[in-house]
């Protein structure tokens, strides 16, 4: 008896489950529209600007417009891959990720971008500008291997320390040394926080220290850097990974959307679209969360009272 | 505190004893004097011949993609996966829903009176302190989340575990099929099961809480199949001879006496689970491991550590409320038992409704403290006055340097230097002197699949760094607990000191230990000392204070000093335990190394870390293999004969 009782339940268990098709591709977070309220998800990448961005968004969205929004702490490339999925429903600051545009905005179509964000980021390398002001030549990378050993770290053996930070970031600094034949060994300090912290100690002890880093950044505003010129950047020099030798792109920020997210988003997704502003504001917004350790939303909230011409434009 | 029972000693005087090690050594010498040269001549390199590996990296992009292009057509993510993932976010939804709707003080209310009623009134009052501080911390909804989440995790890592569990202990096929699969996921560092969950899944709650069941699993199945195989023949041979059916005799025999061993099981897979509930949050887990990451990216120590100690509470609370629960069985259950159940229910009903009714279901904006502001002040201060500069010792930033260099760096040159087959060989003698010839051989064959792997140098790279940080965890950890075997109340004091640091999420100190020690292998060894040594300090010390008095009141009364003593009494008899302690520690030790590569540490930690952030699946998974041989060997190497029953929590 007990054995055709299992046999039903089975059954009554694969007809509830196997039948109908379940696409997990399109699952909300169970922690969205908790008290039925319409919500937005948004990632937030791990850099400070990012939450800036995000912050902000966040405020209006609930303050402005009365949705709820949930945030989601992801890396950029699994980002994509959430945002395609409709995990989250917008990511608001991309450096450039043409593999990923080519796969989900152009062949699958599940991803459309929402504009610029107004911000121009920008990648290279950087010494403090108190050690470029000693030595103004350490600017010119050919000068570099004259600094080589102020650079040394326990870290870096015999060579000059390159410090590079979170292996999300677009990072050709392993094969820039190589090509450039410079005496140079890159440190990944593995997170943009070690980085960070790092950079902080060497500028309290004022130290010289070479470092893979970009513009806006908060940090830069704390500790003032000069960028070391590299060899011009040309289009397509970088087309190869293993052999580029030329300086890093300038970048025009991206904001990306959920394609069905764009188009059912209604009031959230018109003004995500419309959101645009420079980057003083948003070093200004970072300053307070990093700096002075203000909550995202209290910053938000500071920036916001400021600046209400710049935000009642994005309202839809 | 269980009965005190001294480690059987050896009949056989010591010189005998040695023989079997010598008898090993020669026969491994003898196999490595025929294969050493025939390796040598064939592959005359000093690492991994390059003819030995195979390159995974074609076929996992290949894999990666499929998935990827096929994840919302294929039958087997609609059909299957897809159902998975649905009932795995209805059932968090559910449970989070269920926490809103009963309210701050409902949710205390009867936590806390399920406390009372399993584990006593003191335990009850330390619960609802422990879900106050949660509130008051400004942490109520993410630890919700949390506890959601923790909730449908820990209840499919039981079931799951329990069925595993069964099938291994009724039959003694499942037995041996899955022996070695769970011994070997009871190393794995929780770091290397994300990437391949996230691939199938997704980033979200539904690849976390799969992660977390992979990993919370085990020890549930491994202590069910122990308890229903230890169970006493006798009671089971009256059980048959009542005439019983196996059903029967399973139902009233075995699975009651198995009570103890499901319990500590629940108490492992609740640790396990809240551990990894952190590391999860890398893959979006959200909740209170969210919180942690996120500040941990502002480098906030005080924010994380505002989103950490709530996981402290948590897991304490539980852990003891679990444990006092296991303590209990045994006793009769007092005569009114079940009123006082109904009394407890019947208040936090009541509570849950006052809470309801008053419309104060959220916790008051207003009662919130903020220790952020505080404890970033106090960690600057410290990093500021310890890290150069300080007279006589130097600074931390110069004890990282030099250990960096006179440590690290010698011993993993020196790893690198050694000839692969050399290495093959030490470790196939130190895994077989201290184990069987078949630790000996998994040992050596996982090893060597480090090499097929193709990760040779960044391997042994890791393994100097965990090499290192053992010796270190070792000696501070020794020393440590002798001191608290000897002293009651050093032990007393040191117990929340050792709770704290076992259960505070290693997210909390990854940043003021780069603040000490800079960017590097140093500071990944430094977190990675800190988090294995309350497990290493309380094996240590349980182990010395379960030496049999008698052995110590017989040296005692032949005058030996309080230091002779510990050297030929105490310690030689604590072997077993000692052993226990560098097993944990080494495995405890990799697992930390492995995130030491979000600060510098480099090697198969930072392949791991960008394998998940750049969704590289050939270096991400390939890393994750090695480390999965990497604990395996040095699992193996440590093990003593006696497999131990659990891992420490």
């Amino acid at each position: 008896m007990s054995r055709t009782r299992i046999t039903a339940a089975v059954a009554v268990l694969a007809l509830a489950t196997g039948c109908g098709a379940a696409d997990m591709t399109k699952q909300a977070s169970p922690f969205a529209n908790a008290q039925g309220a319409r919500t937005v998800t948004l990632s937030v990448q791990s850099w400070v600007g990012a939450q800036a961005n995000v912050a902000v968004a966040q405020y209006l969205l609930e303050e402005e417009l009365g949705y709820r929004v949930d945030t989601v702490q992801v890396d950029e490339v699994p980002a994509w891959d959430a945002l395609s999925q409709g995990r989250v429903d917008a990511i608001l600051e991309d450096w450039g990720h043409p593999e990923q545009e080519q796969r989900y905005v152009d062949d699958k179509k599940t991803i459309v971008n929402g504009g610029d964000l107004g911000v121009t980021g920008h990648i290279g390398w950087f010494v403090p500008t108190y050690f470029a002001k000693e030595h103004p030549d350490v600017t010119d990378w050919k000068n570099l291997d004259k600094y080589a050993d102020r650079f040394r770290t326990p870290e870096s053996g015999g060579k000059g320390q390159l410090l590079d930070g979170s292996p999300s970031y677009v990072t050709n600094d392993k094969a820039l040394v190589k090509n450039l034949k410079l005496d140079y060994r890159v440190v990944f300090a593995g997170s943009e926080a070690a980085q960070i912290t790092q950079i902080k100690r060497f500028a309290k002890e004022r130290k010289p220290f070479l470092t893979y880093w970009y513009t806006p950044q908060w940090l830069s505003a704390k500790v003032p850097m000069t960028e070391v010129e590299l060899p011009a950047y040309e289009e397509g020099c970088d087309a190869d990974p293993a052999e580029v030798a030329c300086a890093y792109p300038v970048t025009p920020l991206q904001k990306y959307l959920n394609a069905d997210f764009a188009r059912h988003g209604g009031e959230a997704a018109e003004l995500l679209r419309n959101l645009n502003w420079t980057t003083e504001d948003q070093n200004e917004v970072s300053l307070l969360i990093a700096e002075q350790k203000l909550s995202p939303r209290e910053a938000a909230r500071k920036w916001v009272d400021g600046h209400e011409s710049t935000w009642r434009a994005w309202l839809p | 505190m269980a009965t005190l029972t001294a480690t059987p000693r050896k009949k056989t005087p010591p010189g005998i004893s040695t023989h079997p090690a010598v008898r090993k050594l020669l026969v491994l010498a003898a196999l490595a004097a025929v294969l050493t040269p025939l390796a040598a001549a064939r592959w005359a390199t000093g690492t991994w011949p390059g003819e030995l590996t195979v390159d995974l990296s074609t076929p996992l992009a290949t894999a990666s993609d499929w998935i990827i292009d096929n994840r919302d057509t294929h039958p087997l993510f609609l059909h299957f996966l897809g159902h998975v993932s649905n009932a795995v976010v209805i059932a968090v939804r559910a449970v989070y829903l269920a926490l809103l709707a009963v309210g701050w003080a409902g949710v205390t209310a009867v936590s806390a009176l399920i406390a009372w009623r399993t584990a006593g009134i003191r335990l009850a009052l330390g619960t609802a302190a422990a879900f106050l501080t949660c509130g008051l911390l400004g942490m109520w909804v993410p630890t919700m989340q949390t506890l959601a989440l923790m909730a449908v995790a820990v209840a499919a890592s039981v079931a799951v575990g329990a069925l595993l569990g069964l099938a291994a202990g009724l039959s003694d096929r499942m037995h041996r099929i899955l022996r070695p699969v769970l011994d070997t996921m009871q190393v794995l560092p929780a770091f290397a099961y994300l990437l391949p969950v996230v691939l199938v899944f997704g980033i979200g709650v539904p690849a976390a809480v799969l992660a977390t069941v992979v990993y919370a699993a085990p020890p549930m199945a491994r202590l069910t199949a122990l308890g229903l195989r230890s169970a006493d023949k006798e009671v089971l041979e009256a059980v048959d001879s009542l005439g019983a059916t196996a059903r029967q005799r399973l139902l009233t025999a075995r699975l009651p006496l198995a009570r103890g061993e499901l319990l500590l099981g629940l108490n492992q897979t609740i640790m396990m689970a809240l551990s990894m509930a952190v590391i999860a949050s890398v893959i979006g887990a959200g909740g209170l491991g969210d919180r942690v990451y996120q500040a941990l990216a502002s480098v906030d120590v005080g924010a994380a550590l505002a989103a950490g100690v709530p996981i402290v509470l948590l897991a304490v609370v539980l852990d003891r409320v679990t444990g006092a629960a296991g303590a209990r069985l045994g006793q009769a259950p007092p005569p009114n038992s079940r009123a006082l159940w109904a009394y407890a229910g019947i208040a936090a009903v009541a509570v849950a409704a006052a809470g309801r009714l008053a419309d104060r279901l959220e916790w008051p904006d207003g009662w919130v403290v903020g220790i952020a502001e505080p404890v970033n002040r106090a960690v600057e201060w410290m990093t500021d006055h310890l890290y150069s500069g300080v007279p006589v010792v130097g600074g931390t930033a110069d004890w990282a340097g030099r250990f960096t260099t006179w440590v690290l760096d010698p011993l993993r040159d020196g790893l690198q230097w050694l000839p692969w087959w050399s290495v093959l060989l030490i470790v196939a003698a130190l895994a077989w002197l201290i184990g069987t010839w078949r630790t000996a051989l998994t040992a050596v064959l996982a090893m060597a699949a480090i090499g097929v792997l193709g990760v040779w140098k960044p391997s042994l790279d890791t393994l100097s760094q965990v090499l290192a940080a053992v010796a270190v965890t070792l000696v501070i950890g020794f020393a440590t607990g002798i001191a608290a075997a000897r002293s009651d109340r050093f032990e007393r004091l040191l117990r929340p000191v050792l709770d704290v640091f076992q259960t505070m999420p290693q997210f909390v100190y990854l940043i003021p230990v780069v603040a000490l020690f800079g960017v590097g292998r140093a500071p990944a060894v430094a977190a990675a000392v800190v988090y294995a040594l309350p497990a290493v300090v309380r094996i240590t010390a349980q182990g010395l204070r379960q030496v049999d008095p008698a052995a110590l009141e017989s040296a005692r009364s032949l005058g030996a000093t309080s230091t002779q003593q510990l050297r030929q009494v105490q310690l030689p008899l604590a072997r077993p335990a000692l052993l226990l302690a560098v097993n944990q520690g080494v495995v405890l030790v990799l697992a930390v190394v492995i995130i030491g590569g979000l600060v510098g540490g480099g090697a198969l930690g930072y392949d791991v870390v960008f394998g998940l952030a750049q969704g590289d699946l050939a270096t991400g998974l390939v890393a994750g293999a090695a480390i999965v041989c990497l604990g395996l060997m040095l699992d193996r190497v440590t093990q003593p004969t006696e497999r131990r029953t659990a891992k420490g929590a």
